[in-house]
């Protein structure tokens, strides 16, 4: 293959990737443009090995291809939809880990041929890339609740963090300057270091933002593999990913109410919370299922709002039921989605979806928050940072100014909920002690299964 | 490559990836995350790529380490955006209540 053809192939991957994310913006589309990405993304690496054929190391290379085949596939293929972000959140740090290793070996390659501005390239790219290898495997943990979700602050953090840093650019430096392996390897260490210490104080609930932030990294890095390689495919692919990622960060981070800065930055600025040992012992009032389907049987207008806790205990069908039952009792119902409502924007609308929910009873927050004033009951399955009011009321707090579902003001509120257990973001919820809640405890779908058959019954 | 070349690309890709996304829905944060991820997955060229012009054990070592990685982001990447998607796709509902 000469090297107009190709050159051409890699312009029409490139071409193929801005339809992909063109059509991935829009709800009809958005199949199409993920299947246009794929076959672009295919070309461009079978174009590869036509163009250097024969390329050498060629039996190894397939192999290694193989091993991310079986690994990725399966692991793409059978993940549950409820650990969907995570696992986004991995294969986003292992894009930005092969990016790291390929300008390490480029770097190892070049020798002492390289151009300073090469290595000022690879330099970035193994600094984001670790970052964002690192930053990703805590996110990871995080959300698969392998470590504390909260912010991870200890004493002194800022300093440590601010030292790493200062140790990560001035071993940049060196690298540029002494040109060698060994900083190079330091430098790696240091960036892996710092990925972890970045991603630590950021709290559960701003953890998709990061997750968010890292791809818009990893794209950078792989802009700046394609100046070394000088591949126009990786810098168009790369630098794409890097702005569209950067304007999606910024628009979930408004979504939730959030600035980047205190995303990243609050858990060293917020105000120690008070101790909330005191309010475990107030009283709550619980109800049976039976007391639900009687508030339930005499509602005109009803809203669900479900949660995180709804799709762990997979009782997105029961719920279905349970709205489709009202609906032939001519009750009013809608579902209340809060935009971050799961583990990340949208999360919540795919997991629904999947239990055939018709689209037209999703009503997003902006829609439904003014109709919480008509509505007689809400029903908050699993759900409670997000219709929190301490996000309107108590300034300091982690969720505050994060808009929320205002279910505080329908006239009566049933949480179901497992246990008095704060929500993901661990904030106390003044909710749940208002004298017009109701709490049923109990897994999510037992629980409604048996309002179901309470409900049939009157 | 020459560096002007560079940085027109660069500059305007910038711009395009801008424009694409800047009106998204939340309903698609996620899957169209999902699917910026996939698509820098495309650093799987530039591992092999490496891994061809590799001159030692080491090299090679690494840059097959980066191929592994760089294929679990690309295929794992689209095949899950995929399956997110296809949660989206209009359903044939039989009791349709055609909602405006």
């Amino acid at each position: 293959m000469n090297s107009t053809l190709y050159s051409l192939i890699g312009l029409a991957a490139g071409v193929a990737f801005i339809l992909a994310l063109k059509g991935l913006s829009h709800p009809k589309t958005a199949r199409r443009g993920n299947l246009i990405g794929a076959f672009g993304a295919t070309v461009a690496t079978l174009a590869v090995f036509f163009y250097g054929a024969p390329l050498n190391n060629l039996g190894w290379i397939v192999g290694a291809i193989a091993v991310g085949l079986v690994i990725g596939v399966p692991a793409a293929r059978k993940v549950e939809m409820t650990q969907m972000p995570q696992l986004v959140a991995l294969f986003n740090g292992v894009g930005g880990g092969a990016a790291a290793l390929v300008a390490i070996v480029e770097y190892l390659n070049l020798g002492a041929q390289a151009t300073t501005a090469e290595v000022i390239f690879t330099v970035f790219t193994v600094v984001v890339g670790c970052v964002s290898f690192s930053g990703s495997i805590i996110t990871f943990m995080k959300l698969q609740e392998l470590m504390t979700t909260r912010p991870v602050v200890f004493p002194g953090g800022r300093f440590v963090i601010a030292a790493t840093l200062a140790a990560t650019l001035g071993v940049s430096v060196w690298v540029v300057v002494a040109l060698g392996t060994t900083p190079l390897l330091v430098l790696a260490v240091l960036s892996l270091i710092f990925g972890v210490l970045f991603v630590l104080p950021v709290g559960g609930a701003d953890v998709p933002i990061v997750i968010s932030l890292l791809n818009a990294f990893t794209g950078l890095t792989v802009a700046a593999s394609g100046y070394v390689l000088s591949s126009t495919l990786l810098i168009i692919a790369g630098t794409l990913v890097g702005a569209s990622g950067t304007i999606l960060t910024r628009l979930m981070a408004e979504a939730m109410g959030r600035s980047l800065f205190g995303t990243l930055f609050g858990a060293f600025t917020a105000k120690p919370q008070e101790a909330s040992g005191s309010a475990e012992e107030r009283p709550v009032r619980s109800g049976s299922a039976d007391d639900v389907a009687i508030l339930l049987n005499y509602a005109r207008r009803v809203v669900i709002v479900p949660g995180f806790g709804l799709a762990v205990a997979q009782a997105q069908h029961t719920v279905r039921e349970l709205a489709d039952l009202m609906l032939s009792k001519g009750i009013d119902v809608a579902y209340g989605i809060h935009p971050v409502a799961g583990r990340m924007p949208g999360h919540m609308n795919v997991l629904l979806a999947e239990a055939n929910v018709p689209y037209d009873q999703l009503a997003e927050m902006d829609e439904v928050n003014p109709t919480f004033g008509q509505t007689d009951v809400a029903i908050v399955i699993g759900a409670n940072d997000v219709v929190n009011p301490a996000a309107q009321t108590t300034p300091g707090c982690p969720i505050y100014g994060m808009p929320i579902l205002e279910v505080n003001n329908a006239a009566n509120i049933i949480f179901l909920k497992r246990s008095m257990r704060p929500g993901f973001a661990g904030i106390e919820n003044e909710l749940l002690y208002d004298p017009k809640t109701m709490l049923l405890f109990g897994d999510a779908k037992a629980s409604l299964t048996k309002v179901v058959s309470a409900l049939k019954a009157l | 490559m020459d560096a002007m070349a560079i940085i027109s690309i660069f500059v305007l890709a910038v711009f395009v990836g801008f424009e694409v996304v800047s009106k998204v829905s939340s309903t698609l944060h996620t899957p169209l995350m999902s699917g910026a991820n996939a698509i820098h997955g495309v650093i799987l060229v530039g591992a092999i790529i490496v891994a061809d012009h590799s001159k030692t054990n080491l090299e090679l070592g690494l840059s097959l380490a980066a191929i592994v990685l760089a294929t679990i982001n690309m295929v794992g990447g689209f095949v899950v955006t995929d399956r997110m998607l296809e949660m989206f796709k209009p359903k044939k509902n039989d009791s349709s209540k055609g909602g405006e």
